[in-house]
Order: structure tokens, then C-alpha cells, then sequence
């Protein structure tokens, strides 16, 4: 177990092109850091550069205090599990995790113990004569894991390991992940492209794009506080809404302005009046969660703004009914009781709980608010 | 799916039917007329079966007709091309495997142009390098004998094997390299215990290539190791083209079937990976 920590690491190819430009996380022991964005921000870059696959351009990569920059892959003490699993086509399961083990010269009564341990954990004992390619999806993703357990390394690297299976035994090796971390109370380093893994998983998230961190933070505050438009729209499903609307005043009171075909109200935002001031008159992006406009029944608070809305479309998901609305021109989604949901054509009362919501400005698309 | 035998079927199986023989009519002319006895060649037309079998023209082809002056058979030379054919096809099989392993795996700067090169190497047409190799060989003392010939077919191997090679190591995942680099294997680790056990097809497909194509090279042979060192084809040359009188055809038939029987025998053995090796990684899976 280590901490690690990545300092204005960058990543220039030999043709010019910048694919890292400046990365700073830190992480402490037995952290999950979640690396995430859209595919070609440089996840993956970064993450074979901690492994050592990679060289570093510029910056310093330290792994439990020690600079690690020109240590090969096999000194850093890391295990890594791949989107492919990468098992060796021509070994057996027992063979592929001690096979790590026997070039570290690990005494052979030591390997069989660990080899043995390892499967009790993962429930593949009876696995482990097996070839790879006599192994379903989710087993090799199991013996992936095993291989990198066994090395019992200071740090994992995750990349991407759950891309390659289906909608089911990704939700249940995503907890089987969890489990494994906060029993063995490991560092991890995970790649995904997928917010939804990114959330449930790490304690530490680095939304990345472009090469350049664009947030670093705990789940929730990335959820709450987003730094910029990208991230606000990036994490979160559904997205969170973007409504180009107008800072005016009413009553004394700093507000956006909301109009659909009926009519118009002012939502104030009693928790942004400072920042707003210089915007007033001028037009921002105004962003709001799905959840956070919804149905009366929902809302349970007292005293929040309220619109009758038109409703263009309705998407049942079983717990939550999604209403789209058009806002100023806009497509905006609603997340109401399925019961309190209308139907499509007709009009529905819509509460705004604007405690949360934020505010972009509409040519940086960073965050006013 | 209809199994009745329609007018079209069996215009196609009669078409079918009559390639096949046409193709198969040389190997049965061949072989009938080495069985045939002289009399029975001269006497009868050339696809007639045989009156009476006899393996005389075998073992004269083997062991006692002439290919020039000397009258040893065939037999010396069938061993003069094994010992120059095995080793030249071990050899740039094996090299050439490194090599691909090199270009796909290890890239380095510049790896993409010496892949580039050594495929030109694939076009370069046998008569080019006639010359400098003869002074090559002549410089290293290796004129005229075994090991000149598998140095010269060693190299011109390798443009072919390391093609092969480098196609088929690119459709294995960069991860599987990664992984064994991470859990601490180095260079040969890698090649000898991950990436060698899961070549098989591809060695096949090597090594049916190289074995065919130096088994039946002639013109190397004829020009880098004439007389004692000769190889079977160029000995098949001559047995045919000396003539003490009569022309024996059952005898240069004979021997033809001998000089190919182990490019045969090569395809009979390993023919069904060669396909497999063709075609490995153009699928998925």
C-alpha cells in the first residue's frame, strides 16, 4: 500500500502532439482514485505512464515517496488488470497468476499458498486448471483480478475493466471491486469512461479532458460543485440540464428568468446574489439536475418556485418517470413520482428546487455560480 | 434446401469432375509410366495402365541412374537437399520469428522503415543477387558447398518468415505484453513463454513456405553448389538430360516423384495449419 502522487506530468509524442499537459493528483493510501472522461483525454495515457509503460515527458510520478520516473514496470511494485484481461492464451489459470510470482523467484510452497488464497477469495478454486479460452467473461475478469491480487502490490491499476462485459456482471463485479477495496484497504487507480462506475467507486475523481485535469474531488462535491460546463454535463444521468436564460431582478432579489409557450416566472437564487451581480441583464447558462425539478409530491419542501409546464414527452424507468419540458427553447428533463407524472400534451405543475442549481458562463463555460 | 439433383447440379458436378481429372491426369501419367516397363512405354500410348508392375525405374532413380557421369541415383542428392533444407528452413524460421516479435511488439525508432525494407526484400527477383552473393560466398570460402546454399537461402528467407511473423504478432493484443512486462518477464521471457506456445499456426505456415520454396529452388542450387553438393533438383536436371541411348521415362518419371515427394509429404502433415495460419486474426475470436 502507497500513496501517490502525480506532479505536472505531461506527455508530449515524438510528432508534437500534447496528450497530457500538466497533471497534478495527489492520492493518500488506500485511496480509489477514479480516472474519467470522454475516450482520447488521456486516461489511459497517464495511467501506463504510473505502470511504467509509458515514458513521462515532463513531471515527476512518486509512488509511496519515491520517484518513480525511471524505474521500469516490474520495480514499481504495481499489478495492473486490463480491458482485455490480457491472460497468457497458453497457460492455465493456477499458471497466468503464479507466473508473476515465479519470475519474482517467490519460493514455490509460498506461490502455491498464494495461488490457493487468491482463488478462495475470488471463488475460483475449481477454476484454476483451466485454460483462459474455456473461461466465460466474467471468469477471465476474475482471474485478471486474481493475478493482480496475488502480486499483492503497494498500488492497482484498473484499466478499464469492465468495459468488455455485459450490463449485468458489470454491476455486480463493480461491487465485487468495492468489496475487495475496502477490505484490503488498497490504492487503486481505475480508468472508465463511465460516470456511473466513476461515482459508485471512487473516493477520489479526476475528470479529465483534453489532457488537462478539469476537476479533482470527492464524488459528491464533483456532483454538486462542478467546475465547468463539461464536467456538469459529464457526470450525472441523466445530464443536467442547460437553460440559456436571462439574470434579472424581482423584488430585490437576483433571479434567471424561464419561459415556455404559457408564460414566464422568475427563479431567484437566493444562495448566488453576489456572484450574479455583475451578470445582471446579460444572458448565462442556467444548470439544473433532473431531480431537481419535479412533482409537489416529490418536492415535500414549502415554498419553492412553481411553472406549469407542457409536456413533450414522458420516459418511464420503473422508480422515476422522466418529463421533458421545452424551457426557453430548450429540452429539459424532469425526474417526477411515476404516479404524479402526466401524460404527454398535457400540462403539469413543475417545482424548481433552485438550492442546487448553478450557473456557467456561456463563452468560457466555466462556472459563475 | 433442395438435395434433389437438378439439371444445374449436374452440369456443375460433370464440369467439377472433369477439371479434377484434367488436374490429376499429369500425376497419374507420372506415376503409371514409372511403374511401366520400356517396353510396355514404347509399346502402348501414354495413359494406358500399365501391363505389369515393376519397381525397377524406382530403385534404378534411386540409386543407380546417371546424372552426368557419375551413376549414384538420385539418392546422394535427396540427402544433400534435406541437410541443405532443414537447417535453412529452422534457421530463417526461427530468426525470422524474432524478428516480427521485434517490429510488433518492441517498435523502436525506425522499426517501421526496417520492416519496410526487409518487405522489398520479398521482391527482390532471384537473378539480382546472383552476382554478389557468388563473390560473397567465394569471400567466405563457402563456395560450392551445403552451408553457402542455407546462408543464401537463410536470407532470402527471412524477408518471407519475418513478414509472417510480424502479421501475425500485430493480432495479438499490445495488453498481453504489458501484462507479462508488469508481472516482470523481460525480453526472451516474453517470446519464449507467452508468445512462442500460442505460434503454432504461424510456424506451420513458415514452414510449409520456406520448405517448399528451397526444397524446390533450382536456380541458387544450380549456381551456388554444382557437382558433389548439388541439390535434387538440379540432380533431377541432369539425370534427365543424360542420355545413354535410350531414353528411360519411367526412370526420369521416377525420379521427378521422388524430388517432390517431400514437399508432398510437408503439405499432407502440416497442410491443414496452413489455412488455419493464413487466416489467423482475420477473425475475431
Amino acid at each position: 500500500m502507497a500513496a501517490l502522487s502525480i506532479n505536472n506530468v505531461c506527455k508530449t509524442y515524438a510528432n508534437g502532439t500534447d496528450v497530457l499537459k500538466g497533471i497534478d493528483i495527489a492520492i493518500e493510501d488506500g485511496q480509489f482514485l477514479i480516472l474519467v472522461g470522454p475516450s482520447g483525454c488521456g486516461k489511459s495515457t497517464l495511467l501506463n505512464m504510473i505502470a511504467g509503460l509509458d515514458d513521462i515527458s515532463s513531471g515527476d510520478i512518486e509512488i509511496g515517496g519515491k520517484r518513480v520516473n525511471d524505474l521500469s514496470p516490474k520495480d514499481r511494485d504495481i499489478a495492473m488488470v486490463f480491458q482485455s484481461y490480457a491472460l497468457y492464451p497458453s497457460m492455465s489459470v493456477r499458471k497466468n497468476i503464479s507466473f508473476g510470482l515465479e519470475i519474482r523467484k517467490m519460493p514455490q510452497g509460498e506461490i502455491d499458498a498464494t495461488v490457493e488464497r487468491v482463488a478462495q477469495m475470488l471463488q475460483m478454486t475449481h477454476l484454476l486448471d483451466r485454460k483462459p479460452s474455456q473461461l466465460s467473461g466474467g471468469q477471465r475478469q476474475r482471474v485478471a483480478m486474481g493475478r493482480a491480487l496475488a502480486r499483492n502490490p503497494s498500488i492497482f491499476l484498473f484499466d478499464e475493466p469492465l468495459s468488455n462485459l455485459d450490463a449485468k456482471l458489470r454491476v455486480e463485479m463493480r461491487t465485487e471491486i468495492k468489496l475487495m477495496h475496502q477490505r484490503l484497504k488498497s490504492t487503486i487507480v481505475y480508468v472508465t469512461h463511465d460516470q456511473i462506475e466513476a461515482m459508485t467507486l471512487g473516493d477520489r475523481i479526476a475528470v479529465m479532458k483534453d489532457g488537462i485535469v478539469q476537476q479533482f474531488g470527492s464524488p459528491q462535491d464533483i456532483y454538486d460543485n462542478p467546475a465547468n460546463l463539461f464536467v456538469a454535463s459529464f457526470i450525472g444521468s441523466p445530464s443536467m440540464n442547460f437553460i440559456p436564460a436571462q439574470v434579472v431582478e424581482s423584488a430585490g432579489v437576483l433571479g434567471v428568468k424561464i419561459c415556455d409557450d404559457q408564460g414566464c416566472v422568475i427563479l431567484p437564487l437566493p444562495h448566488a446574489q453576489d456572484k450574479m451581480k455583475p451578470w445582471l441583464g446579460r444572458e448565462v447558462i442556467f444548470g439544473i439536475r433532473p431531480e431537481q425539478i419535479t412533482d409537489a409530491r416529490t418536492a415535500y419542501r414549502e415554498g419553492l418556485p412553481v411553472m406549469a409546464c407542457h409536456i413533450d414527452v414522458i420516459e418511464p424507468t420503473g422508480p422515476d418517470t422522466l418529463v421533458f419540458v421545452s424551457l426557453n427553447n430548450t429540452k429539459v428533463c424532469c425526474r417526477t413520482h411515476p404516479t404524479e407524472a402526466k401524460l404527454p400534451g398535457h400540462s403539469m405543475e413543475l417545482v424548481f428546487d433552485v438550492s442546487k442549481a448553478v450557473l456557467f458562463d456561456p463563452t468560457t463555460e466555466q462556472r459563475i455560480a | 434446401m433442395a438435395k434433389h439433383l437438378t439439371p444445374g447440379r449436374i452440369v456443375l458436378y460433370a464440369a467439377l469432375l472433369l477439371m479434377a481429372i484434367y488436374y490429376l491426369l499429369p500425376l497419374y501419367v507420372m506415376l503409371s509410366t514409372s511403374v511401366k516397363t520400356l517396353d510396355d512405354i514404347r509399346g502402348g500410348n501414354l495413359i494406358a495402365l500399365p501391363q505389369s508392375i515393376t519397381l525397377d525405374a524406382w530403385s534404378k532413380a534411386w540409386s543407380s541412374a546417371c546424372t552426368g557421369v557419375e551413376c549414384g541415383g538420385m539418392k546422394g542428392f535427396f540427402w544433400n537437399s534435406v541437410k541443405m533444407a532443414v537447417p535453412s528452413v529452422l534457421i530463417s524460421t526461427l530468426i525470422g520469428a524474432v524478428n516480427g516479435y521485434v517490429v510488433s511488439m518492441w517498435r523502436f525508432r525506425g522499426s517501421d522503415v526496417l520492416f519496410t525494407l526487409l518487405l522489398v526484400g520479398c521482391f527482390i527477383p532471384f537473378q539480382v543477387v546472383l552476382l554478389p552473393m557468388a563473390r560473397l560466398l567465394g569471400e567466405l570460402g563457402i563456395a560450392n558447398t551445403t552451408s553457402g546454399l542455407i546462408l543464401v537461402h537463410v536470407i532470402y528467407g527471412l524477408a518471407f518468415t519475418t513478414l509472417f511473423f510480424r502479421n501475425f504478432f500485430v493480432t495479438i493484443p499490445d495488453e498481453l505484453v504489458k501484462a507479462a512486462r508488469i508481472d516482470g518477464a523481460g525480453f526472451w521471457t516474453i517470446f519464449l513463454r507467452i508468445l512462442l506456445p500460442i505460434s503454432g499456426p504461424i510456424f506451420m505456415v513458415c514452414v510449409i513456405w520456406q520448405f517448399t520454396q528451397i526444397w524446390n529452388d533450382f536456380l541458387f542450387g544450380v549456381v551456388f553448389a554444382a557437382g558433389e553438393s548439388q541439390p535434387i533438383t538440379v540432380a533431377l536436371n541432369n539425370l534427365v538430360n543424360t542420355s545413354t541411348g535410350v531414353k528411360e521415362y519411367n526412370v526420369d518419371m521416377a525420379a521427378a516423384i521422388i524430388a517432390a515427394l517431400p514437399t508432398l509429404f510437408v503439405y499432407m502433415v502440416a497442410g491443414r495449419y496452413f489455412v488455419r495460419g493464413l487466416t489467423a486474426g482475420a477473425v475475431k475470436g
